[in-house]
């Protein structure tokens, strides 16, 4: 008699249990404290207000209903991993760490637990190679290509000759700041400019020093690469020293409203990479407004929709989303797990089609992931700031990075990786 | 002369302008230390609240929004005015001397006669306190805040100066916010020097910074002469919030500017006013002096925090109490 008390108590409680088992979970290892917290709370805004739009307009993910565990990281690496830890119990099938320092100490621990990691734009740049980062994700583009595509705006300014051209890098005085340099100094290699680096230390609040060297030394184009006030400064600095600002050029990362707002019309002209498109005249912005802020569940005020670093949150939870779509349909079952979760972003296919019926047309470059490529093609656009209207636009198209010179640099340093951690590169 | 010289002269200029800037958080950690024996944590944050107040009340928004919205359903952000600027500053003083008035009340009232390290303790989660007190109060958002002081290159110096060093100088750049900056640095330390010397209530304040016990013993309230302090520091903290705000927009950042005033009191001595505008101005030129001599040239850039620290350290080292700072003697 106990013994069945007990059996269907069991039943009771696996039954009870079951619906939260049956959720798809994606951890938000968001800030929205501390001093990058600006640039964290619409990141975090867009990536939580897409995964409920999903649950309310398309009833969840192929039936079964996505849910978000947030976990406050302050842009801590130290919190990011704790955060890590006490998350992925839970069923995490992505992670997007939105840091590259807590990336690159996920890499191994997310590897060893069949976890996939989607760091969208930034973290260790040679994860691109699927054959040793095996659930490390970095498409559509990453730090390389970003260097690349800066250096090619500034081609197609100067009619494909910058011989003799003189390039100033400001970045931020960390492994962030300091990917793009070997890219930068290959292409200068190959193009002929003169690089010159200038590094600020965090959090990046005094900067004179470096653009007293800029006003010294008169470089033709400044590339940045910022987070935080750091971008903020530099913007006003520039402009302090008229510096002209359509020949400043900051990474995705140094390109968002925060950034450009405080220095007011002195900001304008100012231009910055795009990995995916800005403001909010997609449709799927209607429904997110129908959906999810009219109907009092968005993440946040409701009041970030459009601006650069929501659409990107809510890019990297459409990217994450559709992965889980496609793990699905190579599984043939609804509740994936993180092993197919995996499999479904090494598969993922983004065409114009399937962005149009998501509602965004146009909105990102068009890509298929492999087990070899898990970096994308390297797209990217160049968005210009007007300082009247406070708007951003896209100034070009999706245009190529250039990859024989990054292709190169991935496998260098992937393959070190590799000899370094006894991975023999494969797939599966 | 070269155009090289002509731009270290630059440099030198700039690293006196900034070193007034690190001053100005310097003065707020000096007043209350030599007021009551505390180093308080929480005067970088007090800087980043006193700039949030400002803009608040600049822009009319209403206080604590997100919350009211979060509990109440309302979709409240502004009152739909704009406040004058003088009147803003002057609200934001009430708010600071309402500040001063609570942490008396709530923190050193009972602390009386702890050690040091408690009141240090005490101020670090203030700090913490602060932070979250102003995220909730005003939103964490970037602010642009603009008190109508000019920004940007004194043009007017740079083309009067532009013949100078031949055709590879440009003229100095100085930038026209660290001109008021100064001045205001400058006033406010003479203001500072006169409420000391020749009111009662800085005798007063000067005599409870020589000895606590001795004070009471005449009357003087300790409780009274801290609020003023406190008051007072937060004063400082509002005009070091709007010059580095100006800058860079308010947000969470303006607190780790303390960090910049670290190395000035270690220099200058925690007591001293002369000290932290001294120690401001021998940090502010030696940090750039090194970036612009040997840092950049020949070690990648990003020396002068390190910079900074190391002066402090040799100083630390040769004249523990800092430059003018009180040489500390306890008879057993």
């Amino acid at each position: 008699m106990r013994i069945t008390k007990l059996a269907a108590a069991a039943v009771a409680v696996t039954m009870a249990a079951a619906p939260v088992m049956a959720d798809l979970v994606f951890p938000s290892l968001s800030y929205r404290t501390g001093p990058y917290a600006a640039n964290g709370i619409p990141f975090a805004d867009g990536y939580e207000d897409y995964f409920t739009l999903v649950n309310a307009r398309d009833g969840g993910i192929g039936g079964v209903p996505a849910r978000v565990v947030k976990c406050e990281t302050g842009y801590n690496t130290e919190k990011g991993v704790e955060c890590y830890e006490s998350t992925k119990g839970e069923g995490a099938l992505v992670y997007q760490p939105l840091s590259t320092g807590i990336t690159y100490q996920l890499i191994p621990k997310a590897t060893a637990d069949g976890i996939p990691v989607h760091s969208m734009g930034y973290g260790r740049t040679s994860a691109a190679n699927g054959k040793v980062f095996s659930n490390i994700f970095n498409y559509p583009a990453n730090y390389w290509n970003g260097a690349s595509l800066a250096v090619n705006h500034i081609l197609d300014e100067n009619g494909g000759d910058i011989k003799g051209k003189k390039i100033a890098l400001l970045y931020h005085n960390s492994a962030y700041g300091k990917e793009p340099i070997r890219t930068l100094e290959e292409l200068a290699k190959k193009h002929g400019y003169d690089l010159s680096l200038l590094a600020v230390d965090h959090p990046g609040q005094e900067q004179k020093s470096q653009w007293l060297q800029i006003r010294r030394e008169k470089p033709d184009y400044v590339l940045m690469w910022g987070w935080g006030v750091m971008n903020q400064v530099a913007i006003q600095e520039a402009a302090n020293i008229r510096f002209p600002m359509d020949n400043f050029i900051g990474v995705w990362w140094s390109g968002s409203e925060v950034d450009v707002v405080p220095a007011g019309e002195g900001a304008n002209g100012y231009k910055a990479l795009a990995m995916h498109a800005v403001g909010d005249d997609f449709p799927v912005f209607d429904d997110l407004r129908k959906y999810v802020v009219d109907a009092g569940t968005a993440a946040g005020a409701g009041d970030q929709l459009g601006t650069v670093l929501y659409n990107r949150g809510m890019y990297a939870a459409m990217l994450a989303v559709e992965a889980a779509k496609t793990a699905q349909a190579l599984h043939g079952v609804a509740e994936i797990n993180p092993a197919q979760m995996r499999d479904g972003m090494e598969a993922l296919e983004m065409t114009e089609a399937k962005m149009a019926a998501l509602g965004m047309p146009g909105f990102g470059p068009e890509f298929t992931v492999t087990c070899e490529n898990h970096g994308g093609p390297g797209l990217g656009a160049v968005q210009q700031w007007n300082a009247t209207d406070k708007t951003w636009s896209l100034i070009s198209d999706y245009g190529p990075s250039d990859m024989e010179v990054i292709g190169k640099l991935i496998m260098e340093d992937s393959s070190a990786f590799a000899a370094e951690n006894n991975i023999s590169e494969s797939c599966n | 002369m070269s155009a090289g010289f002509y731009f270290g002269v630059e440099v030198f200029l700039n690293g006196l302008m900034a070193g007034v800037m690190y001053s100005l958080v310097a003065l707020g950690f000096v007043l209350i230390f030599k007021a009551s024996g505390i180093f308080n944590y929480a005067q970088g944050v007090m800087a980043l609240f006193a700039a949030l107040t400002l803009v608040g009340f600049q822009s009319g928004q209403i206080p604590f929004a997100h919350l009211i919205n979060a509990v109440f359903g309302t979709e409240l952000h502004h009152f739909g005015w704009k406040m004058p600027t003088i009147l803003a500053l002057i609200f934001t003083l009430m708010v600071m001397i309402l500040f001063a008035f609570l942490v008396e009340k709530f923190i050193l009232k009972h602390l009386v006669n702890q050690e040091p390290i408690i009141l240090f303790m005490a101020t670090i989660g203030l700090a913490y306190f602060m932070e979250g007190f102003g995220d909730l109060m005003w939103g964490s958002e970037i602010k642009k805040l603009d008190i109508g002081i000019p920004q940007g290159g004194n043009f007017w110096l740079e083309e009067k100066t532009a013949t100078l060093g031949g055709d590879g100088f440009y003229g100095f750049y100085l930038d026209n916010l660290d001109i008021w900056a100064t001045v205001c640095a400058i006033i406010l330390v003479a203001s500072l020097v006169v409420f000391s010397q020749y009111t009662k209530t800085g005798r007063a304040l000067r005599a409870v910074a020589d000895d606590h016990q001795a004070a009471l013993s005449v009357g003087i309230s300790l409780r009274a002469i801290w609020v003023i302090v406190w008051s007072i520091a937060g004063f400082v903290a509002l005009i070091a919030g709007i010059m580095w705000g100006s800058k860079s927009g308010v947000q969470f950042s303006l607190s780790l500017i303390a960090l910049k005033a670290l190395p000035v009191l270690m220099l200058g001595g925690f007591t001293s006013i002369p000290g932290a505008i001294i120690g401001g101005l021998i940090i502010g030129v030696g940090e750039k002096m090194f970036e612009f001599l040997i840092g950049a040239p020949f070690l990648g850039g990003a020396t002068e925090n390190w910079f900074a620290y190391m002066l402090a350290l040799l100083f630390l080292v040769f004249r523990p109490q800092g430059l003018f700072g009180e040489k500390i003697i306890e008879r057993v």
